[in-house]
């Protein structure tokens, strides 16, 4: 367990560096990877709610911290959205093929939502269409593709818990 | 748990929302971010080799748009260029002009018209060209036309917006001179030779020639005195001519003639 935080921290601090200092500076139409929210969805779904909500929090506190934006904002969006993965994958989505797809593009558009509301209530200027129509497909089809590498390192990094019954060996 | 850290982002925003910019949250974030900045410069020379070739290749797939889109907009500056060259040249011209009326050597009494060149045709049978004003302007037949260089010739046929100016090289301008020097008296042919000069008259190189302007017997010279035509450039005579043979060099350059003065006294107007 105390391994499987070490390696949750170390690759999601990776992920929001590389986000803030990298991925953000893509523009397609104002849409851009979020290479946080795709290995956190990728981390929750193979780890459950628990690791998914307390990465989620973490994640969104290193962003926050290294964009100076509100405190608490990207925490909370990623906190529910590491929470319902894992609640997700705990359920039915963890050994299926195309889980890790339809997450990232459910948790993509409904983080966006969740974004501009959560802004809209915090006073920010924010561009309904800008947001939802311009910037949401690329940012959905940039995330989709991540999805493919991200989900597999997370695989090799967290190995899904034993299922079924292990061999034993009755001694006497 | 989740819960948990729900309710503690929701007070980290309420807290950070309601704080100073001082406040104890906006530190810590400040801290937090100075601790994050090493981390920061490090993925970003990392990853600027990288973002270097993605811009290299982005722009090479937008060269060849941005190729068409500068050089429209160079064709467009050229042309804009060309208008601006034009337009000083034209200010400078007809500054030119400006002065030379408000100049002493201006013909007293008489009025004038500015009008541009609208066609030129200058050829090896006619030394012509035609300006923008007529006789909707008060322009009359021979009526002498000049600009701040010296005479430039004659309004030989006149519309309502537009005149045919003979100039001085052509070969029907006639134009009575005088040395300005010596008072010698002749007329000047096609702008190039200053023709029936006695051989008692003295002319020298150099020697300024202006029209005549004269008066008799109720008739006059359609040029007003004074208006500067040229400068000797050769002086000859032999035995057996009546007169001397005088090459002169016109003050005006008829090939970068733009706009035109028309002369004309006001009495008659």
């Amino acid at each position: 367990m105390t391994a499987d935080i070490a390696k949750g921290a170390g690759v999601l601090f990776v992920a929001a560096i590389v986000q803030v200092t990298l991925l953000s500076q893509i523009d397609v139409f104002h849409g851009a990877p979020d290479l946080v929210l795709v290995t956190l969805v990728c981390v929750a779904l193979l780890r459950g709610t628990i690791f998914g909500a307390a990465a989620g929090f973490g994640a969104g506190l290193v962003v926050d911290t290294a964009t100076l934006q509100t405190l608490g904002v990207t925490s909370l969006l990623l906190t529910i959205a590491g929470y319902w993965i894992g609640r997700y994958g705990e359920t039915t989505g963890r050994d299926r093929s195309h889980a890790p797809f339809v997450s990232v593009a459910v948790v993509t558009i409904l983080y966006s939502f969740g974004a501009l509301v959560l802004h809209y209530m915090l006073g920010d200027t924010a561009s309904a269409s800008r947001v939802l129509l311009d910037a949401l497909p690329f940012e959905l089809i940039f995330n989709l593709i991540l999805t493919v590498p991200v989900y597999a390192l997370c695989r090799r990094l967290f190995r899904p818990p034993p299922s079924g019954l292990e061999e034993v060996q009755l001694l006497g | 748990m989740a819960g948990v850290l729900v309710l503690l982002s929701i007070a980290l925003i309420t807290i950070y929302f309601r704080e100073s910019s001082g406040g104890g949250l906006h530190q810590v974030q400040s801290a937090g971010a100075t601790v994050l900045r090493p981390f920061e410069v490090g993925a970003d020379r990392v990853s600027r080799p990288f973002r270097d070739a993605y811009g290299y290749f982005a722009g090479l797939v937008n060269a060849k748009s941005e190729n068409n889109r500068l050089r429209a907009e160079n064709e467009q500056l050229r042309q804009q260029a060309s208008q601006n060259a034009f337009a000083a040249s034209e200010n400078s011209d007809l500054r030119k002009k400006l002065n030379f009326v408000n100049s002493p050597s201006y013909p007293r009494g008489f009025g004038h018209v500015t009008a541009p060149i609208v066609a030129q045709t200058p050829s090896a049978f006619a030394q012509q060209v035609t300006i923008g004003a007529g006789s909707s302007s008060g322009i009359k037949e021979f009526d002498p036309v000049v600009t701040g260089e010296g005479l430039v010739g004659t309004v030989v046929r006149v519309a309502h917006n537009q005149s045919l100016v003979a100039l001085l090289t052509d070969d029907t301008t006639l134009v009575s001179a005088v040395d300005v020097k010596t008072g010698a008296q002749g007329t000047i042919k096609a702008g190039s030779s200053f023709d029936h000069v006695s051989k008692d008259q003295r002319v020298s190189q150099g020697d300024i020639l202006v029209t005549a302007g004269w008066k008799a017997a109720g008739l006059s010279s359609i040029y007003p005195r004074g208006i500067p035509i040229g400068q000797v450039t050769a002086v000859g005579q032999n035995e057996v001519d009546l007169y001397k043979h005088v090459q002169l060099q016109p003050f005006v350059n008829f090939k970068t003639l733009s706009s035109l003065i028309v002369l004309f006294p006001p009495k008659t107007r």
